[in-house]
């Protein structure tokens, strides 16, 4: 494996289709052959292309009840703290740690915090913002934002070799090009 | 976890593309969608009816400015409001801009987890209205506190020399909270839908300054399968967190109102009635928007009659529920046997000064969507359109029925008053209309006005053949 421990030239090769089935097919294919480092590109959400590709764990909701679980706390004892200890005032007669009246104020900051952490989790988990990616280098990838569909097998897997897998993606249904991804 | 995928069972709405009102009109492709949308930010000549709505738009706009600058020197005593009425247009105003903001995120967020997938050419309009009808709403409160800039330890624990904070207790402070968290939320909820179409923007622009720019927005977005994977779940936990929170928003509203002890205010139904209410006037505030920009802007095939017409159902079912709340108000001031509810009731129906205010909103809200009934009404633009137009007026009429009628008889007869709004009422209102709608020209100049990504996957092409597949 020595081979994998410098930078090769090439990213790796990217197999162009026009139609949403054949890109599912051709992954489903590509996995089924014993590819592991692949990445497909698709203008809109299609789920099976996901799993094809293979799914890494998703840890956003935990990410998200995180979130939430810190916004309503910290707004109720934001509450609190501000309302008994730090500066106590009699208002109406009412006690000082009136719960009730906190619970408004404590379901707004859980519903920001999970809503934050929602957001800002995704963009982290996906490494946005990314200004510069080598797939940008392929040919036609600016349709991968209209109506083209990618599958790319990337350097690092372990079966990766340029001239093979290149001759793979290229026997593939429905397939439109293939093409070297540079750095 | 694909929450807009065509192919799901559960697709009570019926086929999409079957049926004889389809949501798109058939022979798009995703070229075709992408490139008619696109064309409208990145090629197609800015028309002349563009210059002269936002020329309009923008001169109102600055009627606002002008009117805050000199309510800035002179104080809020330019306003009509004064004891017995302490609370009137900016409070009316304010709720009028924050119900509108409400049918924005029931179209992003409840319809989607409904799986009502007509939404999806509306949706991102919709948010655009939630975003500039919360700024315009924003606007009242903080001037009305006459010395905006002291506001941010008024309204939010801010840490000042002075160790004061505000009172959690109060609802007024829940509002803030409420409003603020709404702003955040809907904003964040707009950013997400729109970082796929931006990369689509960046893609298919043509100068350098486009493409930087709107390069920056994307993040670098590339339609990796692994990142719409995440993303799908951002969205949808998105909508799940903005579903409770918008009925909240109008709930925290409606409790400015319902904690008080004031007659006409301290009613338990005000919180389930407030939001059907802000439903209500934001549907018909899509109507009044939509029905223009589909025509001038070419729209037809993918904001079609059945999203008109799915508009106004909802607005008939809300208006239901509305007109009952005024029953109820109604009943309740009748059942409670409580001699100042009964006396708010009868001063506000047929005793008092504001009466024709009253019977015009009961026209406008109760009265007029009944012709909605009529599946001929439903599929006349025109008559739609009148119907919104009368929903938006009574609506506002709504509010300031609450406000000023329940304030102007106080419970002594010598502490009565009457509310007369002046100039600088009707310019401070009339100029967020201005900024409202100059925000909105903007953003259809600007920024795509339907979601590119969403209508992709509606179209017939997108459902994957699954017999051509492994299970």
């Amino acid at each position: 494996m020595a081979r994998k421990l410098t930078r090769p030239t090439v990213y790796g090769v990217m197999a162009e289709f026009d139609d949403p089935t054949h890109a599912v097919a051709a992954a489903q294919h590509a996995r089924a052959a014993g590819y592991t480092r692949m990445d497909a590109y698709s203008p809109f959400p299609i789920e099976a292309l996901s799993e094809a590709v293979g799914l890494p764990k998703n840890n956003l909701p935990l990410i998200v009840l995180i979130g939430g679980i810190l916004g309503g706390l910290g707004g109720y004892l934001m509450q609190y703290y501000l309302s008994v200890w730090n500066y106590p005032l009699n208002v109406g007669g009412k006690p000082l740690h009136s719960w009730p009246a906190f619970i408004p104020i404590t379901f707004e900051t859980t519903v920001l915090g999970a809503a934050l952490f929602a957001v800002f989790g995704m963009l982290a988990l996906n490494g946005l913002p990314e200004p510069y990616h080598p797939v940008f280098n392929a040919p036609d990838f600016a349709l991968a934002t209209r109506d083209r569909f990618f599958l790319l097998v990337e350097w690092r897997d372990p079966k990766f070799d340029r001239a093979v897998t290149g001759d793979f993606l290229r026997g593939l249904e429905g397939v439109k090009g293939v093409s070297e991804v540079e750095f | 976890m694909s929450s807009r995928r065509i192919d799901e069972p559960h697709d009570w709405t019926g086929d999409i593309h079957t049926t004889p009102n389809p949501v798109i009109q058939p022979g798009h492709t995703f070229g075709s969608v992408t490139d008619k949308i696109s064309a409208l930010v990145l090629f197609k000549r800015t028309p002349l009816g563009w210059w002269i709505g936002f020329g309009i738009s923008f001169m109102l706009a600055n009627v606002l400015m002008m009117t805050i600058g000199y309510l800035l020197l002179k104080g809020i005593g330019i306003w009509g409001n004064n004891q017995p009425v302490g609370w009137a247009f900016a409070i009316i105003n304010f709720v009028w801009w924050i119900g509108i903001g409400h049918a924005g995120t029931l179209i992003s967020a409840i319809l989607l987890l409904l799986r009502q997938n007509w939404r999806t050419s509306i949706n991102r309009f919709a948010e655009a209205m939630t975003l500039f009808a919360v700024a315009a709403a924003g606007i009242f409160p903080l001037f009305h506190t006459g010395r905006p800039w002291l506001a941010a330890y008024w309204l939010f624990p801010y840490p000042n020399t002075m160790n004061i904070w505000p009172n959690f207790r109060s609802p007024l402070m829940w509002d803030v909270f409420a409003v603020s968290t709404y702003a955040t939320v809907s904003a964040l909820f707009w950013f997400v839908g729109l970082v796929p179409d931006f990369a689509t923007l960046r893609d298919r622009a043509k100068s350098r300054a486009s493409q930087i720019v709107f390069g920056m927005l994307s993040l670098g977005w590339r339609g990796s399968a692994r990142h719409w994977h995440r993303y799908e779940t951002a969205y949808l936990l998105l909508a799940g967190l903005a579903t409770p929170l918008v009925l909240s928003v109008h709930t925290i509203v409606s409790f400015d109102f319902s904690i008080g002890i004031v007659p006409g205010w301290h009613a338990t139904i005000f919180p389930p009635y407030f939001v059907a209410g802000a439903i209500y006037a934001g549907f018909a505030m899509v109507l009044t928007l939509t029905i223009p920009l589909r025509k001038f802007y070419g729209l037809e095939d993918f904001i079609t009659m059945r999203h008109l017409r799915n508009s106004a159902k909802i607005m008939l079912a809300t208006g239901l529920i509305v007109g009952y709340g005024y029953m109820m108000e109604a009943f309740t001031a009748w059942y409670s046997g409580s001699e100042y509810e009964g006396f708010m009731m009868k001063n506000r129906i047929w005793g008092g000064p504001y009466r024709s205010i009253y019977w015009l909103l009961i026209l406008c809200n109760v009265l007029a969507v009944q012709v909605l009934w009529s599946k001929r009404a439903r599929h006349n633009v025109w008559v739609l359109f009148t119907i919104a137009m009368f929903v938006n007026v009574g609506m506002w009429l709504e509010r300031f029925v609450i406000i000023v009628t329940s304030l102007h008889r106080d419970f002594v007869p010598s502490s009565w008053g009457m509310y007369r709004p002046t100039i600088f009422d009707f310019s401070m209102f009339f100029g967020t209309i201005g900024l409202f709608l100059t925000l909105l020209f903007l953003f259809i100049r600007f920024l795509p006005v339907i979601s590119i990504f969403e209508m992709r996957t509606i179209l017939p092409q997108a459902a994957l053949d699954e017999e051509a597949l492994e299970s």
